[in-house]
């Protein structure tokens, strides 16, 4: 007999089966995907989604019995019927009675399973062409963290390492033989003893006396603590990522915006929303959408809310503003803002939105992206293209792209996010 | 009773295993199942695994080797989720039927539970393996293993040199036909030798490449010699050797268009397929007989004060739970348990050889009173499979304990009527009437391949006996049949017929794809 312990072996030995199976599934996932897209929200991208597939594409047929002809079941746990018994048969003929009737009938069931995450975004970016994900030279804002760093022999009194200071003190005192308290006391006492003999010693006395001076003197020669002990934790101050920041969803909501659109760029805000989560710990989403009035509002709201109205984009940008001075300093936090459009604008509100976002916004951002989301590339500027062009050629962190499908998505993402000198 | 020696001490105390233990433990198990219960096993090899090695082997239809296939993926997935979510908890051993004997036990198991599955997998279903008939009759134990070696090799290979949905195509088809790629009757033709299959396709494929000469390509196609059609038919029946119940190996060896590695394919689901055969037939008797030698040996151990009496305790709890039959009426019924079934016919075999009723030695006279309960048992697991092992052993007193009723579900009947139950007219009916549910063969279609025309129009056709007016389900039947006509590469048509009068009753018909 052998016993062998198997269970360090490779792990996910059907690795292989499992990516067969998604690629034989692929259509049907894609279409989960598709569906689970749009009921997931934009900072839910990441996680794994649990999948329910109609297992059309894997269904394994067999030549099986159907549910028609005659049967016979023996069942166990007869309780009062007698031969000649007659049981009405459950809805839906035949064969209904306990699991012998059909093993494979059900074929049509849903099929549930989980993509992991990987799964799941890549799927999810399929149609987005996702390449080698973006080697981003994007300036990582850092703010110095103090970070231990060993011990030093000097600093501030409120940062002193008592434990460390004590144990130098100590291996000192052992080290010079610095008297104890005790060996003073009992001395001492010897002394105070050996004078109320009678009658005293005069010579051990002296002698006593003599060695209590000695050892008084050591003690007052040798510290307690010794400067030399002293040991105070040591920080450095280590330039760290920082770890939190607010992506800012502008989009227009005027009826002009269609459907499709709005998936269009929920499709962006969602990828930046995965890149950023690279980043940083933490992401902060914040929505605003605008007519000729702007309002900060819900997921939810975002992307399905329809209102009507004019547009007035630079009625967003000062809501924005306005946030990030009420709840986000620019010294806390990392600021990014995509605003998503159909180009529309009221002609009058550009040199506003402009000197908004020049102004104001960008110094605080740390990417302002532009998308211009339309049917199909028509030729001619739209408004709001036309406006802000020439303030992405003076700003190295502004960026403007139009995009009018899903495939186109990605590239244009990946565009923006590849270089920090990405312009219009 | 005789008198039994109590150990000084229990083997272990605790839910904690580790090696040493499972060892010590081992020889005790072994020292009662071979010395004690005469039980003949295969060398054991034992390997302990974790839960997610557990759902991969589950996933390969428990075998550790195995080829890639995307419905293993698929099974792999649904474990997933029904074990992450609590629904289903994982076997705590898979045993395999190979030589030497592979058990995998998981490491979550307690100490008791490892005992129990040792005793249950390395004793009881290798026994049952290395001695039943079936077993022995279809499955090389030796040789499974290289063979599965061979099968994933080539498999790969296959998809490397032809591409991967081309071999996913021929093996879907072949998963299809699974079911029918077994001969029931006959003995296998020959030893699976997977040296020699390797060897074979490759001097088949060198002999291919060797006469290749780009001259005959040139050459017209030669014309069809004509000879008198019914009588090349008949002829053409008899070379064929039809009819023929073994869909799969009637494709692989006559199918007019399949290149050599597809017909390797279907070879291996194929043996595949046999080597499974033994195990549908004797789901009741394996999993009976396993359980019962566990029951023993844990009690002999209890006796002897091996184990002590909290761990008997958990023992008990997962026996009583692995045993447990929910009558007929129950939300969590599906149908008979195959442990509890088995498990109590044995338990019964015993009580019958050393306290026989009455009744038994009436119905019983060759065993009863027997007290040698374990050669009685042996001789069973040895000689029977699930039908005839109820046909021989299902006795009164278990019909009774199981209150079995017979139902029958006529077609044109708008109730279900109550033929027989467990009294004294109705013993010989239940019996008989479950062992024949319990025979795979009428569990399965009865279909086979009755005509092919090879020279002609190179039909097929299948036939499907139908028993007591049940039909194919027609979807999966037309699904299925488009995988025949893919392998066939021709038209195929599939008629059913009723088994008895050879009435028509429908026909279903299938052309490849182009």
């Amino acid at each position: 007999m052998n016993i062998i312990d198997r269970r360090l072996n490779p792990k996910s030995k059907s690795l292989g089966n499992r990516q067969r199976f998604v690629r034989r599934a692929k259509a049907d996932i894609r279409e989960a995907v598709r569906d689970a897209l749009k009921k997931r929200k934009v900072t839910e991208v990441e996680g794994s989604e649990k999948i329910s597939i109609r297992s059309k594409s894997v269904r394994e047929p067999q030549f099986a019995h159907g549910r028609d002809g005659n049967r016979d079941f023996i069942l166990p746990g007869n309780k009062d019927y007698k031969v000649g018994d007659l049981i009405p048969k459950p809805q839906g003929g035949g064969g209904g009675r306990g699991g012998q009737a059909s093993p494979d009938g059900s074929g049509d069931d849903d099929f549930i399973f989980t993509l992991s995450k990987d799964e799941f975004l890549d799927l999810f970016f399929e149609d987005l062409k996702l390449p080698n994900l973006i080697k981003t030279k994007l300036k990582d804002l850092r703010s110095p963290v103090p970070q231990r760093a060993g011990y030093t022999t000097d600093g501030p009194p409120a940062k002193l390492n008592r434990v460390r200071t004590m144990r130098r003190s100590l291996a000192r005192r052992i080290a010079l033989k610095r008297p104890k308290t005790e060996e003073i006391r009992e001395l001492e006492e010897a002394i105070a003893f050996a004078e109320s003999e009678t009658p005293p010693d005069a010579f051990r006395i002296a002698e006593m006396k003599a060695r209590l001076q000695r050892l008084v003197a050591l003690r007052r020669t040798i510290a307690y603590v010794d400067p030399l002990d002293l040991q105070y934790n040591r920080f450095d101050r280590v330039p760290k990522p920082a770890t939190q920041a607010v992506m800012f969803c502008l989009m227009d909501a005027s009826a002009s915006m269609t459907e499709p659109l709005k998936d269009l760029a929920k499709r962006f805000f969602m990828l930046l929303h995965v890149f950023l989560s690279k980043h940083y710990r933490g992401v902060d989403v914040v929505f605003i959408r605008h007519t000729s009035t702007a309002s900060e509002v819900d997921e939810e709201t975002f992307f399905r809310g329809v209102e009507t109205g004019g547009t007035v984009i630079s009625t967003a940008l000062d809501e924005m503003d306005r946030i990030v001075r009420d709840r986000y300093s620019p010294e806390d936090w990392n600021i990014y803002a995509a605003q998503a459009s159909d180009g529309d604008n009221i002609p009058d509100d550009m040199g506003r939105c402009i000197e908004l976002v020049e102004k104001h916004l960008l110094p605080a951002s740390q990417y302002f992206a532009y998308i211009e989301v339309c049917e199909r590339q028509g030729p001619g500027e739209t408004i709001v293209w036309h406006g802000y062009k020439e303030m992405a050629d003076r700003n190295k962190h502004f960026a403007m792209r139009r995009v009018s499908s899903p495939g186109e998505i990605f590239p244009v993402f990946h565009e923006l996010f590849s270089s920090s000198s990405a312009t219009g | 009773m005789q008198e039994t020696i109590r150990a000084a001490k229990p083997l272990f105390t605790g839910p904690e295993w580790n090696f040493d233990l499972l060892r010590d433990t081992y020889d005790v198990i072994s020292e009662i199942g071979l010395g004690e219960m005469g039980l003949d096993i295969y060398r054991n090899q034992i390997e302990v695994i974790t839960a997610e090695q557990m759902l991969d082997a589950y996933s390969s239809i428990g075998m550790p080797v195995m080829y890639r296939h995307w419905s293993f993926g698929k099974r792999f997935a649904r474990d997933d989720v029904m074990y992450r979510k609590g629904y289903r908890s994982l076997a705590f051993e898979i045993v395999i039927n190979s030589d030497p004997c592979i058990n995998y036990i998981m490491e979550e198991n307690s100490m008791t539970m490892q005992a129990l599955v040792m005793a249950h997998a390395a004793m009881g279903h290798n026994h049952f393996f290395k001695n039943n008939y079936l077993f022995r009759q279809w499955t090389q134990a030796d040789a499974i293993l290289e063979y599965l070696a061979f099968a994933k090799r080539f498999v790969a290979e296959c998809e490397e040199r032809y591409g991967l949905s081309n071999v996913e195509a021929v093996l879907d088809a072949a998963h299809a036909l699974m079911n029918q790629g077994v001969s029931k009757n006959a003995r296998p033709r020959r030893r699976h030798d997977p040296a020699r299959e390797r060897e074979r396709e490759i001097r088949r494929r060198e002999y291919a490449i060797e006469i290749y000469n780009e001259l005959w390509r040139t050459l017209p196609n030669a014309k069809a010699k004509e000879a008198p059609k019914s009588e090349e038919n008949k002829a053409e029946q008899q070379a064929l050797s039809l009819p023929e119940e073994n869909i799969l190996y009637f494709l692989e060896k006559n199918a007019p268009k399949l290149e050599g590695w597809k017909r390797e394919l279907l070879r291996i689901v194929r043996v595949l397929s046999q080597y499974f055969y033994p195990q549908r037939q004797t789901k009741v008797m394996n999993e009976g007989c396993a359980t019962f030698v566990h029951y023993e040996i844990i009690n002999r151990m209890y006796e002897r004060g091996l184990v002590t009496e909290g761990s008997m305790l958990e023992f008990m709890h997962m026996h009583s739970a692995v045993v447990y039959q929910p009558s007929f009426s129950d939300r969590g019924y599906s149908g008979l348990n195959p442990y509890a079934l088995g498990f109590a016919m044995m338990r019964d075999i015993k009580r019958i050889c050393t306290e026989p009723t009455k009744e038994d030695e009436a119905w019983f006279p060759d065993i009863a009173g027997h007290q040698d309960y374990m050669g009685v048992l042996r001789q069973a697991w040895a000689d029977f499979r699930d039908e005839s092992f109820i046909l021989q052993y299902l006795s009164p007193k278990v019909i009774r304990d199981f209150r079995l009723f017979h139902l029958r579900d006529q077609s044109d009947n708008p109730a279900t009527r109550v033929e027989a139950i467990h009294d004294e007219q109705g013993y010989r009916h239940v019996r008989r009437t479950l062992g024949r549910l319990y025979d795979v063969s009428q569990q399965d279609p009865d279909i086979q391949v009755t005509d092919a025309d090879l020279s002609g129009s190179r039909r097929l056709v299948l036939t499907h006996f139908v028993r007591e007016g049940v039909l194919l389900d027609k979807e999966e039947c037309d699904r299925t049949l488009m995988h025949v006509a893919r392998l066939w590469g021709f038209r195929v048509r599939l008629v059913e017929v009723d088994a008895v009068s050879g009435a028509k009753l429908r026909e279903h018909e299938a052309l490849p794809l182009p």
